[in-house]
């Protein structure tokens, strides 16, 4: 009898049949796709993006030049130069990081004492020749500027986890 | 039409004159093909983009209509490049001797009643020798190309197609047992009187072994060892760039049109309404014209093209052979000589 049952399958070439009946179920199905520049998908808080460097809120940035994270940099994207200013503080005087050698894993903000360097949610940027994606403090204290209500905010949504 | 351009033109020599009207024919054929294969690409990519839950081109025009139209535009405006090693005359000749077999195996299709360019006695024939000749271009390309994959691709090509071509033409036999007539015209006229005349009914077996045959002689999935993209890249045509690449891609696309026609007009009635012989519905769908049940039943056959593409996953090379050499075949046979019977006995309506 299976064998009889078995001879009519494959005859009638039923497994293909009902793998033909599955695909078939998902053309009717709800589409999936998000149309990019129009819709976006939810972020997360801890989103990695584009770098910043955060100031305390008197306008003194926070960076110390501990160098924490240009050892724990996996990809050795991160160049630090330091001094020490007129006042005794340490500071930095070169705070590059190379976004084509980075791969966004966030040791960098994991490691900081001080809060300094953060990754924000925004990842819609690009350049025109490498020294565009070659950030130097300049430009990841002014992403700090212009974002900072944000990363605050994105910060302070974690803070319970950490 | 053809009437009114006879009188237009009938100032012309006799020779002249038939030569106009057979090449306005031709283009009349030849021009909605390519169309149609510009089109089949884009029905393609959404059929399988809404299986796999996308949405599939839709940025190029309205509802990604003009897509097809950019992807021309891009691929003619590439460059054409000829690998240093390559043989450069078998290299350009190669696409050609795989397209002009797809577009000539059209002449002698009929569309409706009367509506073929040539309405020869073999016609069942002719399309069998011609779309046999593609398996040239494929090997030329593969050998031409003077690449490991590209040569992989057509060894693999020839083996499948070779082995595919003795069941098809089996299960064509069939098909003219059954009508008594190469002509298609014939066959297609054989099958009148409803959808239970129709010859996938009594060929139910063949008309089966015909269109797995016809995937695998298209070279599409599950049969596309011969392209194997997780395999060897792009099998035949991976050195092949530009126009060269797109004539390749035309004549998969056109033997994947014609197929399906030829599908349908052997065995699904061809421009036959499928409402013949009920009462009611015969005279409401009578005023429908018969091309248009043709082109209807060709556009289900691609579909399912594009259904099994999504569905199936890739034929391992010695299960291609076995389902060809051990399977089909053997299946084609006992039914040449079933059927054979079933004439001689008039079974059914069909042989009565």
């Amino acid at each position: 009898m299976t064998a009889i049952k078995h001879f009519f399958k494959t005859f009638f070439l039923w497994e293909l049949v009902l793998g033909l009946k599955l695909t078939g179920k998902y053309l009717f199905a709800r589409k999936i796709t998000v149309q990019y520049p129009e819709e976006k998908t939810p972020q997360s808080n801890r989103f990695r993006g584009l770098h910043a460097q955060r100031r305390y809120a008197n306008g003194e940035e926070r960076c110390i030049a501990c160098k924490l994270c240009e050892a724990v940099c996996p990809a050795l994207a991160i160049t630090i130069d330091m001094e020490e200013r007129e006042d005794g503080s340490r500071r930095t005087t070169r705070y590059d990081i190379d976004l084509s050698k980075c791969i966004f894993c966030g040791f960098c903000e994991e490691s900081c004492p001080v809060d300094a360097i953060v990754e924000t949610r925004h990842f819609e940027y690009c350049g025109d020749v490498r020294e565009d994606l070659l950030m130097t403090k300049e430009k990841l204290l002014a992403v700090g500027d212009r974002f900072e209500t944000e990363i605050a905010n994105d910060r302070a949504a974690d803070a319970q986890y950490r | 039409m053809i009437e009114t351009l006879q009188n237009l033109l009938s100032f012309l020599p006799e020779v002249v004159l038939s030569l106009v009207i057979i090449t306005v024919k031709i283009l009349a054929i030849v021009l909605p093909i390519m169309g149609a294969v510009a089109y089949l690409t884009l029905a393609e990519r959404k059929v399988i983009s809404y299986i796999q839950v996308r949405i599939g081109p839709n940025r190029v025009g309205p509802r990604g209509l003009l897509q097809p139209i950019a992807d021309a535009l891009k691929l003619i405006m590439k460059e054409v490049i000829v690998p240093a090693q390559a043989n450069k005359k078998l290299f350009m000749i190669a696409p050609v001797l795989a397209f002009a077999p797809a577009i000539a195996a059209w002449a002698v299709v009929p569309f409706d009643e009367g509506m073929v360019l040539s309405n020869i006695d073999a016609s069942l024939l002719y399309i069998l020798a011609i779309t046999s000749m593609a398996v040239y271009g494929v090997i030329l390309a593969g050998w031409a190309s003077n690449s490991k994959y590209a040569f992989l691709g057509a060894m693999r090509s020839a083996a499948q197609i070779v082995s595919y071509e003795i069941a098809m033409g089996f299960a064509l036999v069939t098909v003219l047992m059954a009508a008594g007539s190469l002509n298609l015209t014939e066959i297609v006229n054989a099958q009148q009187g409803g959808v239970w005349m129709w010859f996938f009914i009594p060929l139910w077996p063949m008309f089966l072994v015909y269109y797995i045959s016809g995937l695998a002689e298209t070279n599409r999935a599950p049969f596309d060892v011969a392209e194997g993209e997780s395999e060897i890249v792009a099998g035949f045509h991976v050195e092949y760039s530009g126009m060269t690449f797109s004539i390749f891609f035309l004549a998969e696309y056109a033997n994947m049109i014609l197929i399906a026609l030829l599908t349908a007009l052997m065995f699904c009635g061809g421009w036959l309404s499928p409402f013949q012989g009920i009462p009611v519905l015969e005279s409401m769908f009578s005023w429908v014209p018969g091309i248009v049940w043709l082109l209807l039943k060709t556009s289900f056959f691609l579909f399912l093209f594009l259904w099994f593409r999504a569905t199936f996953p890739r034929y391992r090379y010695d299960q291609i052979m076995r389902l060809g050499w051990k399977v089909l075949i053997p299946i084609t046979i006992f039914w040449v000589l079933l059927l054979g019977l079933a004439i001689v006995e008039g079974w059914g309506p069909w042989f009565g």
